[in-house]
């Protein structure tokens, strides 16, 4: 069963003080995310990606389409325990404690009397807020509520994750806890939707990712194809104190950096190029094929087309 | 883990709950202190100039103050209850629950309903602590006060529901002079009422509607009454109890269906 069925969701919003007029936040998407799977939806900034969880959070009405999730209506309460969502830059109640929302939330999200206290004290420590816990949020940095916002995202064990730049605020650290509890969420077979703008992370922790730009899906493709299509160059690293000279007349691009030299070669010339650190007697480190990269694509998918450009000029103003 | 059992009543509860904790930790019933040195100030003040109208200022001042410090509160608060949880997104993290929305507006009201009981309960208690210290004894008469007390709640119910519904509209300082003003208007609905009965044609029409549409207010005053030593019906205790609890269900409804439609930006 597929975990989310987006089918021509569409979002406008009037703007404007005496003449409303309707602004396009989301063009029709449609989108299917599978059980079990890590999706990434990347986009800059604006693009769309919060309306869409918003949508599907039932935070915002669509102006046309609908979802599905986990085969109900998305405003379904039986499905929302189900659900957990990190929202962007998250805000709690400042007048509690770290302890007292989550327990909070879990009785909300229905978690039973008998073992909540439990639960909320082993969620406190997965994210490393145990030490806190009985401190006021108004005390809290930026950091410490994003932690809090995912402890609270799987507090209920949730079947389904939204999170919405997960990332954001953290240091080099906490990222990667947070990576860490991502990548253990899709061993525990959870279905996980996230929104970031950091590539990187993206391709770490994602099975496939979604482009949106300007309200537009733009791509949707599977990670390991996007980032294993060869490019028809090869990398060479080898030991040298230069750059052979018999190198450079093969194409491509070399550089000397302390004693190695990190050279791009058209593929054809690959055993030119091993003939050539055979003849000079130099050490060869690694040869690995160049592979295009989740950057690539993503540029790629939000430079505009031909076709595209025309659209953009005829609907300007998108992106909320 | 999730045994997803919990009904609507046991969400309203929680949320309930949680409005009143979050009341009294940002310091509401602070108000009390005021009140008790603006009580304890009048009691010493009439026991001095005592002229056998002891009990007549303590209870009028009292019930008074009661009556305002609580409005205020309601009003101040009731406005804040649905727009402050939308501007600072914690609603976002509630509502992504299974929770709806009109459990959320029935559990913010509650929890405001409930923190200013609690305050008018404390607040009671100074008041006839004043009573027992100029009059030095209790007498029977002294029940209608809770009587008074009984409406000034009623009061209360009414300008909560209606700060919730025009926060679910508009801005929170027009909600808190819609409030106000409605707060204001339907203290003198007795009397617009009687010009209504006056006046004849397209003004008697229209002062007709507005003097039933305001809620009354006057009706739920009975300060000067009980101050006086004088019952009160419980014809009225009934016709104000199913009238405070039908407008203020209206004045929800209204708000639940505006906020069941609004986009939260």
């Amino acid at each position: 069963m597929a975990a989310i069925e987006i089918l021509d969701l569409e979002k406008s919003y009037l703007v404007g003080f005496w003449r409303k007029r309707p602004k396009l936040a989301l063009r029709p998407l449609r989108l299917t995310i599978e059980e079990g799977e890590v999706f990434g939806f990347l986009g800059p900034n604006g693009a769309g990606k919060t309306t869409t969880l918003k949508l599907l959070m039932g935070l915002v009405f669509p102006t046309a389409g609908s979802a599905r999730i986990l085969g109900s209506d998305m405003d379904e309460p039986r499905v929302k325990s189900q659900i957990g969502f990190l929202p962007e830059q998250p805000y709690f109640y400042d007048h509690l404690t770290a302890r007292e929302l989550l327990n909070y939330y879990g009785q909300l999200s229905g978690v039973p009397a008998k073992g909540r206290a439990a639960r909320v004290e082993q969620m406190l420590t997965r994210v490393g807020l145990s030490d806190s816990a009985g401190m006021q949020l108004r005390k809290f940095s930026k950091g410490m509520l994003q932690r809090l916002g995912l402890a609270q995202a799987v507090l209920h064990d949730p079947k389904l994750l939204f999170l919405d730049e997960p990332m954001s605020g953290l240091d080099p650290t906490g990222r990667r806890e947070v990576r860490d509890m991502i990548q253990e969420l899709r061993h525990e077979g959870k279905t996980v939707f996230f929104s970031t703008h950091i590539l990187s992370d993206a391709e770490a922790l994602c099975d496939r990712v979604g482009i949106i730009h300007q309200g537009e899906l733009r791509g949707v493709g599977a990670v390991v194809e996007l980032t294993s299509q060869k490019q028809g160059k090869v990398e060479i690293i080898f030991c040298a104190q230069a750059v052979p000279a018999a190198l450079t007349s093969l194409g491509g691009e070399a550089r000397l950096s302390g004693d190695m030299v990190n050279a791009v070669l058209p593929e054809e010339q690959q055993d030119a190029a091993l003939e050539v650190l055979r003849r000079e007697r130099l050490k060869l480190i690694s040869l690995t094929p160049v592979r295009s990269s989740l950057e690539e694509y993503y540029i790629q998918k939000l430079r505009p087309t031909e076709g595209r450009k025309e659209k953009e000029e005829d609907r300007k103003g998108v992106g909320v | 883990m999730n045994s997803g059992r919990t009904n609507a009543n046991a969400r309203i509860g929680y949320i309930a709950f949680n409005t009143f904790r979050e009341a009294v930790r940002d310091r509401v019933l602070y108000n009390l202190i005021a009140f008790a040195l603006l009580l304890s100030g009048a009691a010493i003040l009439v026991g001095e100039i005592s002229i056998d109208v002891e009990r007549l200022v303590v209870v009028n001042l009292g019930l008074t103050a009661v009556s305002l410090f609580g409005v205020v509160i309601a009003i101040f608060i009731g406005i804040g209850l649905v727009s402050k949880e939308i501007d600072k997104r914690t609603l976002y993290t509630v509502l992504s629950r299974p929770v709806r929305r009109w459990e959320f507006v029935v559990g913010k009201f509650f929890g405001l309903t409930g923190t200013l009981v609690v305050n008018t309960v404390l607040m009671a208690v100074g008041v006839f602590l004043a009573l027992l210290y100029v009059a030095h004894k209790f007498e029977k008469m002294d029940a209608w006060v809770l009587v008074a007390l009984y409406f000034i709640v009623l009061q209360f119910l009414i300008v909560c529901a209606l700060a919730l519904f025009f926060s679910s509209f508009s801005t929170p300082l027009m909600s808190a002079v819609f409030t106000f003003a409605l707060f204001v208007i339907g203290s003198l609905a007795e009397d617009l009422r009687g010009f209504a009965r006056i006046t004849s044609g397209v003004g008697g029409w229209l002062a007709t509607a507005v003097a039933y549409l305001v809620p009354n207010f006057s009706a739920l005053n009975v300060i000067s009454q009980v101050a006086h030593g004088d019952p009160v019906s419980g014809r009225l205790i009934l016709y104000n109890s199913v009238y405070a609890l039908l407008y203020s269900a209206m004045a929800i409804s209204g708000a639940v269906l505006i906020f069941q439609r609004r986009d939260l930006k």
